[in-house]
């Protein structure tokens, strides 16, 4: 490797340069960060700016370059040097921009400025630019496990986009749910009747597709390797197993109607004319068109349907959660008597109608044909001569003794998730000390004991679950991401979702695989730090083998070798450096940030001693929630202290506690640490980092006792991107707290 | 039961919603409710006692097929017409219309509630206005004072004599107008006949005997 | 079962195809029974007459129009013959005074009258059948003219700026409180206004230069024909809407209606019995406080026929 060389590069732009004695900033940058190159430009990101870099990297041999301009959020375009360590001193968004423009404020303002440029030279000389990951695999095919609509979707979608597929259904035929349906309910206006599935048309579509192969009467075996190199284990009913090579996988494992067995009251199992909605399905089915016979033969003159069938309850017993679909299903099912007799009484029981979207217009077409749909709770079904007694508690007429007669009841039961096994009811507590979550679902007795991928990662065959046993996936910022990389889940697997947002979400989750599958076979990392070249190493002649880093890393990216070392998986790794903030004897690390890039600039902040009355706080701020809203704020030109120094951090999971000691040893007054919301609504891009940064944390207050510190002294902040205007606040807030406590003993030592 | 009244429950036989689809003025639009209860907590009478059924209620009950207890409540007399749950209701029903068509409903089948005042309004109201083509005021007070009687309208004649001095004191009340004289228009026969057929025409449509 | 408000106030709105940009505004005038002379709204039709004047604006009453059947007829008329009254109208207006909008100046009439014309217009069914009435008394239904509010005209023909001009004494520093109701703002209302916060009122005391107070029972209800039949409900409602109008500083309340000025001003001494107020609150029309800033007299502004004058506007008129 070439010899290092490193300069600095300051800005004068942006108003830096009126608001800033640029020059003590060079004698910064030369005399204290040991820069060997310190350059001013007036416009640093524009061509000419840029053009002086490049020469520098060009001809004098930069390999290190600080640049204290703006945010490194902004200018990345133009900042941009792909063989060149770059680390960003933040002079506008973190320093002019949050200082008020006066006289009294310039020296504190100064001093800020300053500790920036002391960091970015620190970070600097601490990095090396990564390389990249070599352990990778390019193989591009898609594994899809589940032949319904979702899968079949996935399947054609990733067809068209030229990639090959291996479609694997357990059943005999493809089609899943759908298949079994009389018809779906519309998607195009006017969207007043019940159109066809659609299932027979996609079945043709993949059966003619050479880009698809297809496995029926098939499970997965075993799932082994990583993103771009797995290698799968497709057990076939009658016949050998095959083995595929994988590049990425979409689970589309869907979903199986909640057991109306449980439903004793509602007259399930008492009565053959009380069915589910695929019994009625099935009745719609076999009258194709013509009037709708029950079991018996009977023609069906009227019908009840009772909403909510075991579902959205509060006592714990059944369902607690809404599944979206079945209110709409009751209207087209209803259509279908309707239709096929107009005559026919048909009355929906419901407590509220959720008919999200163009369901409404569907729900006026079933009233226009007259259905009748009625608030009600429903408190029993029983048989009653040659049909069936509703009870119910009229809402709106606040009758408790209602009551309907009907031919037939149809129970809109709702869904329950084909997730696999909830492994963390299976794995011991994920950190230590920690109960080991058990799913509200788990203890309804939903645990599908059949693992649907077998994986063969040490931290269970099958993906994660967030709740009610559907997969962990952020509904809204990142739908598709699984903790696992390079696995998506698609389709009521992940939640409760109708046919047509099944499709959407099918069309979305093959498309992240796809990427995946790209972004593996280049060593680069895929979502949150998409793009990202560099990847956890571990020193191993330090490890003590104490198990924390493979435990902790969210994303399962970590097994264990022979000598049961860790061994790192760096296609299946986020990057978010978990086990970095995990690892007791610190010996985890990247190339581009490390214990000592961070500890570095910790160390690099002018201390004033005690007499000087002016405290330094650190703050540790997640990159991807807490560090836009501080640019955010600044944007905004929110002013706060001049006593906080902040550093980015790729996630609060990263934290090690080192860099607090550290910190408070030097001569900090406080820190602030700053990350996503956690939990069950969590809102961390590595879905469980700032959780396990947390938990991690609250053992620094036991340290703090150690030193004879205040608690106070470090605290935990949770911040979203939208706090641009508190948080400044809470900054100021916290300083003055640090004044009222007093300076930190810990000066000039 | 009024003869009406059992011809029309043995034609619709148990489908009440039905008989008001096809008998009251809109309505039709009574299925498309959604019991949001918009119109519950907009109208004004709501909050004052006497309301039995809301209008979401009444549409509720006619759904459920209630049909004795609908027809037979003063709620439907109860309406001011003041429209404000008609431009609230999401659904777009004519709530107001709705009401007033239940009302006329029940009247015609003698279901409505006896001596109900609003109805008496309405009646002594049309019947003055479509006498001459335009209102006698001091005819149509006189016959609602005396309502109950004689003795009972020179009372509430007197509670209201202030009212009625007041109005006479700023020329708004011509007590003329009680001798026949005041406001009436030419053509008053043509207007008579015109009425005549259009009361035909309506029993012809909705299928049902002319009344009055 | 067609109630598309939407596209029946988008056409009732393109008036300018009457030609009545230019020259002279002319208008089929329906005045209804209670403006007619002696009648409960007298002083209503007295400062229409005065304010139209000084406006320009020619009415022109329609030849032997009948009553609209006002809303609460529905019980005893029913649907045809409710409808059929306004079609007699509009059938005389369109034979006499033809392509000229029929103006109401009551509420309740320009609601019924707008009402009639809707569902004429979007049911084959009842225009037939009108048309067969109709002919009993030799009329016939060739088109349906634009049923205005007078307010409609001010507002929309004339707009603010127009009515500002012949202000020669502003009602300054008198305040009032506007009071909108119900029938001239549901379920039609005046276009582009609210129905929760209708400001066309406000804004013609603003135009005369008195001040429009804020207070929150603007379109409450008054009772309507209500008072008669349920006159607890009715006054308990007017009730609050007076009582509102003062807590909230106004001298005086403002309407548009015939219906609601009789029902808030006459009841009031009833109420005072009843609830022990002392409610002394002058009901004027609108069109009674522009006569008297266009310089007209008490008599034109029908003042005498206020039951509770209104001492105040008096002065101001003589001086
Ligand atoms: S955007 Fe950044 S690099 Fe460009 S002039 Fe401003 S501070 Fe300098
Ligand atoms: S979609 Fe409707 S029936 Fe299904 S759980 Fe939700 S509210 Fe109940
Ligand atoms: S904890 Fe994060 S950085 Fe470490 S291996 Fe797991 S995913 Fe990668
Ligand atoms: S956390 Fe560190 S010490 Fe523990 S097993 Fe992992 S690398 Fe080894
Ligand atoms: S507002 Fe309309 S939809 Fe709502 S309850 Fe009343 S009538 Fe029904
Ligand atoms: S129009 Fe009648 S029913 Fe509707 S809110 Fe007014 S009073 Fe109530």
């Amino acid at each position: 490797m070439a010899e290092k060389k490193h300069a600095a590069y300051i800005c004068s732009g942006c108003g830096l340069g009126e608001r800033l004695d640029i020059a003590a900033l060079e004698a910064v940058a030369k005399k204290e960060g040991k820069m060997q190159i310190v350059r001013t430009h007036p416009f640093l990101c524009s061509e000419e700016g840029v053009a002086m870099i490049r020469a520098d990297i060009d001809n004098e041999g930069v390999t290190h370059a600080a640049i204290c301009a703006c945010s490194r959020r902004a200018k990345t375009d133009a900042f941009n040097f792909p063989t060149t360590a770059i680390a960003r001193g933040n002079l506008r968004e973190g320093v002019i921009w949050v200082r008020p423009d006066t006289e009294e404020a310039r020296e504190t303002t100064q001093e800020m400025a300053e500790d920036y440029v002391r960091m970015a030279c620190a970070e600097v000389k601490a990095m090396t630019q990564p390389a990249g990951n070599p352990n990778t695999g390019t193989n591009k095919t898609l594994l899809v496990v589940g032949g319904g609509i979702s899968g079949m979707t996935a399947a054609l979608e990733a067809s068209k986009a030229g990639y090959k597929v291996v479609l694997v259904e357990k059943t005999g035929q493809l089609g899943g749910w759908a298949a079994r349906l009389h018809r779906r309910v519309p998607t195009r206006e006017p969207f007043k009747s019940p159109e066809d599935t659609g299932v027979a048309d996609l079945v043709a579509q993949i059966e003619a597709d050479p880009n698809i192969k297809v496995y029926l009467n098939a499970t997965i075996a075993k799932t082994a390797g990583a993103p771009g190199r797995f290698k799968v284990d497709i057990a076939v009913e009658s016949g050998p197993t095959v083995t595929a090579d994988i590049g990425a996988i979409v689970q589309a494992t869907g979903f199986s109607l909640y057991d109306a067995n449980k439903l004793p009251h509602l007259g399930y199992g008492k009565s053959p004319h009380v069915v589910d909605q695929a019994g009625l399905e099935a009745l719609a089915k076999a009258a194709n068109g013509g009037v709708i016979k029950r079991a018996d033969g009977k023609e069906v003159k009227s019908v009840v349907f009772v909403q909510c069938a075991g579902q959205r309850d509060a006592s714990g017993e059944h369902l607690p959660y809404c599944s979206g679909y079945c209110c709409n299903t009751s209207i087209k099912q209803a259509i279908y008597l309707k239709d096929a007799n107009p005559d026919v009484d048909t009355v929906v029981l419901f407590t509220d109608l959720r008919t999200p979207g163009n369901g409404e217009d569907f729900y006026r077409a079933a009233q226009n044909r007259g259905v009748i749909f009625s608030k009600g709770v429903v408190s029993e079904v029983v048989p009653s001569g040659d049909g069936l007694t509703v009870k119910f508690h009229d809402l709106i007429l606040d009758d408790k003794n209602a009551q309907i007669v009907a031919d037939l009841v149809v129970l809109a039961t709702g869904v329950v998730p084909n997730s696999g096994v909830n492994i963390e009811a299976l794995t011991a507590p994920q950190v230590e000390g920690q109960e080991a979550q058990v799913s509200e679902a788990s203890q309804l007795g939903e645990v599908k004991p059949v693992s649907i991928l077998n994986l063969t990662y040490r931290q269970g065959p099958d993906i994660p679950q967030l709740k009610w046993g559907f997969t962990d996936s952020h509904f809204i910022c990142f739908p598709y991401e699984t903790r696992r990389t390079a696995i998506y889940t698609a389709g009521p697997v992940r939640r409760p979702m109708d046919i047509a947002q099944a499709i959407e979400d099918a069309t979305g989750a093959a498309m992240k695989a796809i990427q995946a599958m790209e972004n593996a076979g280049l060593g680069r990392a895929a979502h949150p730090r998409s793009g990202d070249l560099s990847f956890p190493t571990a020193r191993l002649e330090g490890c003590t083998q104490c198990k924390r880093c493979t435990v902790e890393c969210p994303f399962g990216a970590i097994d264990e070798d022979e000598k049961r070392f860790p061994l790192f998986n760096e296609s299946r790794c986020r990057r978010c450096g978990t086990c970095m903030g995990a690892c007791p004897v610190r010996v985890i690390s990247f190339e581009n940030y490390s214990i000592n890039t961070v500890g570095a600039q910790i160390k690099a902040v002018n201390i004033p001693d005690e007499f000087e009355n002016k405290p330094r706080i650190l703050i540790l701020a997640c990159e991807n929630d807490a560090y836009p809203a501080l640019d955010m704020a600044a944007l905004n030109r929110n002013c706060y202290s001049a006593y906080v120094r902040a550093i980015p951090v790729r996630c609060l999971g990263s934290v090690n506690t080192i860099w607090i000691t550290d910190a408070l040893n030097s001569g900090f007054d406080g820190v602030m640490l700053m990350g996503c919301k956690h939990g069950e609504e969590y809102q961390c891009h590595f879905v469980k980092g700032s959780e396990l940064g947390r938990y991690r944390m609250s053992k620094v207050y036991d340290t703090l006792k150690g030193m004879n510190l205040e608690p106070e002294r470090v605290l935990d902040l949770e911040v979203a991107i939208t706090d641009l205007h508190t948080l400044p606040k809470k900054i100021d807030e916290y300083t003055a707290k640090i004044m009222e406590i007093g300076l930190s003993p810990f000066k000039g030592f | 039961m009024s003869n009406a009244n059992q011809a029309m429950a043995a034609r619709y036989k148990n489908n009440f919603l039905k008989e008001i689809e096809e008998q009251a003025e809109m309505g039709e639009w009574v299925k498309m409710c959604m019991q949001c209860g918009v119109c519950s907590g907009s109208c004004p009478t709501h909050f004052h006692p006497g309301w039995e059924h809301p209008p979401q209620e009444i549409f509720m009950m006619i759904r459920a097929g209630k049909r004795e207890e609908v027809l037979t409540s003063p709620s439907m007399w109860m309406c001011t017409s003041c429209y404000n749950c008609y431009v609230r209701c999401p659904r777009k029903l004519p709530i107001t219309h709705i009401m007033h068509g239940i009302a006329e409903y029940a009247y015609r089948l003698g279901l409505a509630p006896k001596m109900q005042p609003t109805l008496h309004l309405s009646q002594t109201f049309w019947r003055n206005c479509t006498k001459t083509g335009r209102v006698n005021e001091v005819r149509l007070t006189q016959s609602l004072y005396f309502k109950d009687g004689f003795m009972a309208g020179i009372k509430k004649g007197l509670e209201m004599k202030d009212v009625a001095l007041g109005l006479i004191k700023a020329k708004r009340l011509n007590i003329l107008e009680a001798l026949g004289f005041g406001h009436k228009c030419k053509d008053q026969q043509g207007i008579q006949k015109m009425l005549a057929k259009a009361r035909e025409l309506e029993a012809k449509r909705k299928n049902r005997q002319v009344t009055a | 079962m067609a109630r598309n408000e939407n596209e029946v106030s988008a056409e009732a709105h393109v008036s300018e195809a009457n030609g009545q940009r230019s020259g002279r505004r002319q208008y089929a005038f329906y005045p209804g029974c209670s403006s007619q002379k002696g009648a409960s709204a007298s002083n209503y039709l007295t400062s229409v007459e005065s304010m139209c004047k000084v406006l320009d604006i020619k009415i022109t009453e329609i030849p032997d129009w009948n009553c609209c059947g006002a809303s609460i007829s529905y019980a005893e008329a029913g649907e045809l013959p409710r409808h059929v009254m306004n079609a007699r109208n509009f059938a005389l207006a369109e034979q006499h005074l033809p392509g000229q909008d029929i103006v109401a100046t009551c509420a309740a009439c320009w609601l019924g009258a707008r009402e009639t014309k809707e569902r004429l217009e979007h049911s084959s069914v009842l225009l037939a059948d009108t048309q067969e009435a109709l002919k009993e008394a030799g009329l016939q239904i060739r088109a349906i003219p634009e049923i205005r509010h007078m307010v409609e005209v001010l507002i929309e023909d004339l707009g603010y700026e127009e009515l500002k001009k012949p202000v020669k004494k502003p009602l300054q520093g008198m305040k009032f409180a506007g009071y909108v109701g119900c029938q001239t703002n549901r379920p039609f209302g005046i276009h582009g206004e609210s129905f929760e916060n209708p400001v066309y009122l406000d804004k013609l005391i603003e135009t005369v230069g008195g001040e429009a107070v804020p207070y929150d029972q603007k379109v409450t209800c008054c009772g309507g024909a209500l008072a008669f039949s349920e006159p607890d409900k009715a006054q308990a409602q007017i009730k609050d809407i007076i009582e509102s109008a003062y807590d909230n500083g106004a001298e005086m309340l403002v309407t548009p209606c015939p219906l609601c000025q009789a029902n808030t001003e006459i009841y009031q001494s009833q109420i005072n019995k009843k609830y022990g107020t002392k409610f002394n609150m002058p009901v004027l029309y609108y069109s009674q406080l522009m006569v008297l800033a266009y310089g007209g007299t008490a008599k034109e502004a029908g003042l005498d026929g206020n039951v509770i004058r209104a001492r105040k506007l008096e002065e101001f008129a003589s001086k």
